[in-house]
């Protein structure tokens, strides 16, 4: 970015400074540490100057809203369109979240988002003994699209975006919703929203599954397929390295592994003859935004760029909307400690801002009672307004990209991507993501990263405030925890039996065994099928247990 | 020191948060015991079925579904019922303060909480099978 000429004068500037002001002042008050790095491990200097910018041309930089994207993905970003106000939410029953869904837009909230229980997650009824003190505990129950009539009741789809997080069953979710919208007489095209789907990151990270991987691609294809042919403005997938971050992962291997299996679904879906183009445009992130402020921004920008650059040259996507990473960010969670809980709100609003300066879609601020339960709505209202501050009062959202330019950013924002190819290029030479992942690649990094964390956290290496530094006795009672009202469970095992009864069960039986028929044919798209069927009041756990008959389960082999 | 403590970390329920069962794995064999990780999504009779056949010294259980005031229980009772109840239960996981009271009540030798840095997770198994 700069010219020999003035490269030489900084150096000689620099070379002069070292010898006498820093020189100097080093005898007198030496500096904390003999190496400094970030939480992922890449080395840091004392101080960047043009020098180390002097090789990265303008143009990898470039502008915001055009390829490679470095700068943020709209030319405007935060002057046009403040980024979404999405906290999530889900417990009890259909009923139970959507009033906290009303809430949280009451308060200003501009998006939704939806959590699961994990019976919901892994694709079993609320009645299956799998599910005995699980249902509705984590997030919102949902047997039948009865439920998710309940769930969106008076929420205006057409007007809010809603994201849906879930992985196994992604495509029954998905179905419910497209069935509710159309009961509704809603115009799919105007539904805009996302369904996690990513189903790679759960064998990598998250751990929920049902099938194994291959029939779970095809899955995935199917709702990428299926959007791109039916509803314009619907982002089938959200590839997420939230989770990876959250398992112990740092966040080098965090944006590695995300990109490697975004690699991985593009691959499926242009290979069932989609051209990329097509589908690439709706394909959105998740990534965590983590403690470490300017590793974090530099993350951001990585990421952008590496996309874009993957998706041009590996893929050759013309279309610049296929380029163009979009993500949504979380603050993590991971940092958040049950000690000294009111701390955790300073924690979410730094890792907000760095979210923020790094040019995110739309953002969930954690609860400060985090590590003790799901977010109570005292909790979540004090999140948003962590948000609501950082975009009406702080003045961050008046310029494009704030840090772009400076040299230590730059520099970060190099070093990011070149870790994150080191990874990719490994990747590629094991044979692919999906071999990766059966050979336990990635899980092994994420182990020891994890363990390598908690020992430094052990030593005092890793500072967490009210843990191993400023630690103070516990106070009981600390914060207010959300109750989860112990009847759900049996309501919602009524329910489900209810309609099950009330059904035509020779419709659903009929409609399941074509399911089966069409999973057998790989080339077929199973959403419409799937459809039918849940417009029949055919049952999650029904149609799971039907395509377990045809795909078998998925079985990961324990290693720690 | 005489023959290892065997020790058996198991996940039980539908939630696949294992980063801390791993640490926890790691951090007991490196302070010398014999460790087996159940892997993930275990009933509590596959649990007890694996305590017992593995001859174990100490159960550790992790979850954090919020499901532990069911599915903890469940495993004693099994236990007993197998005439197995006297090795001990450590629990670790996202336990509320009520929640870690009752289950000592229960039977539960220790409750480990987020945050217990790994020395001190292998100190306090190795307190719970000396309690035995």
């Amino acid at each position: 970015m700069f010219d020999d000429e003035a490269i030489e004068r900084v150096n000689e500037a620099r070379a002069a400074w070292e010898a006498q002001e820093l020189g100097d002042f080093l005898k007198r008050q030496p500096e904390s540490r003999d190496r400094y790095a970030t939480r992922s491990g890449l080395p840091l200097q004392r101080l960047y100057t043009p020098d180390d910018v002097a090789d990265t041309p303008f143009e990898r930089i470039g502008f915001p809203g055009q390829y490679p994207f470095t700068r943020g993905p709209y030319p405007t970003m935060y002057r046009g369109r403040n980024w979404t106000m999405r906290q999530i939410a889900g417990f009890g029953t259909g009923e139970d979240t959507n009033g906290r869904f009303r809430y949280l837009i009451e308060q200003g909230q501009t998006g939704l988002s939806c959590d699961f229980d994990m019976p919901t997650l892994m694709g079993f009824d609320s009645d299956d003994p799998r599910s005995l003190g699980e249902v509705g505990r984590e997030g919102v129950a949902i047997d039948t699209v009865e439920d998710m009539e309940r769930l969106f009741d008076a929420i205006d789809l057409e007007n809010i975006s809603v994201s849906m997080t879930i992985n196994p069953t992604a495509w029954i979710v998905l179905a419910m919703y497209v069935a509710v919208a159309e009961s509704r007489g809603y115009d799919l095209d105007k539904l805009s929203g996302t369904v996690q789907a990513d189903i790679l990151k759960e064998y990598v990270a998250q751990k929920e599954w049902i099938y194994p991987i291959r029939p779970s691609m095809r899955l995935c294809r199917d709702m990428m397929v299926f959007c791109a042919e039916r509803m314009a403005r619907y982002n089938p997938i959200n590839i997420s390295g939230y989770h990876i971050s959250e398992a112990g992962a740092t966040s080098v291997q965090e944006v590695a592994f995300t990109i490697a299996n975004g690699i991985a679904y593009v691959e499926e879906v242009t290979g069932a003859g989609v051209p990329v183009d097509r589908f690439a445009p709706r394909v959105a992130f998740y990534f965590v935004s983590q403690a470490d402020f300017f590793e974090e921004v530099a993350k951001f920008r990585a990421a952008r760029r590496l996309w874009a650059t993957i998706m041009k040259e590996r893929f050759g996507a013309t279309r610049p909307e296929s380029m163009r990473l979009r993500f949504h960010c979380q603050t993590a969670a991971a940092t958040l400690t049950k000690a000294q809980p009111m701390i955790n709100v300073v924690r979410t609003a730094y890792q907000a801002l760095a979210a923020v300066l790094g040019g995110c879609q739309s953002l969930h601020t954690n609860g400060l009672d985090e590590a003790y339960a799901i977010p109570s709505e005292e909790a979540m209202k004090l999140s948003l307004r962590t948000q609501q501050i950082l975009a009406d009062e702080t003045g961050v959202t008046k310029v494009v990209d704030p840090l772009g330019g400076s040299y230590y950013v730059e520099t970060l924002t190099n070093q990011f991507e070149a870790a994150v190819r080191e990874i990719l290029a490994k990747v590629d030479e094991m044979g692919g993501t999906i071999k990766a992942i059966e050979a336990g690649y990635f899980q092994q990094l994420i182990a020891d990263s994890a363990y390598e964390e908690a020992r430094r956290r052990a030593r005092g290496e890793q500072v967490v405030i009210g843990v191993n530094k400023y630690v103070e006795p516990a106070a009981p009672g600390a914060v207010e925890i959300n109750k989860v009202d112990p009847d759900v469970e049996r309501r919602q095992v009524e329910r489900v039996r209810e309609v099950r009864r009330r059904r035509d069960q020779p419709r659903v039986d009929a409609l399941l065994a074509r399911l089966v028929e069409e999973a057998r044919d790989p080339a077929r798209n199973l959403m419409p099928a799937t459809i039918e069927l849940v417009k029949a009041r055919a049952t999650m756990g029904e149609i799971t247990a039907r395509l377990r008959e045809v795909w078998g389960n998925y079985v990961e082999r324990p290693m720690f | 020191m005489s023959t290892p403590l065997r020790v058996l970390v198991a996940k039980v329920g539908l939630d696949g948060h294992d980063r801390g069962v791993k640490v926890v794995a790691r951090a007991l064999r490196d302070g010398g015991m014999d460790v087996i990780y159940t892997g993930l999504h275990r009933t509590p009779d596959e649990v007890v079925a694996a305590v017992l056949q593995e001859d174990v010294d100490v159960l550790g259980i992790s979850l954090l579904s919020g499901a532990h005031m069911t599915l903890v229980p469940r495993i004693l009772e099994l236990l007993r019922a197998a005439r197995a109840e006297d090795i001990p239960v450590v629990v670790g996981g996202v336990i509320p303060d009520e929640d870690v009271d009752a289950l000592r009540g229960l039977g539960v030798a220790d409750v480990v909480l987020q945050d217990t840095p790994p020395d001190e997770v292998v100190r306090r198994v190795r307190a719970a099978a000396g309690a035995r």
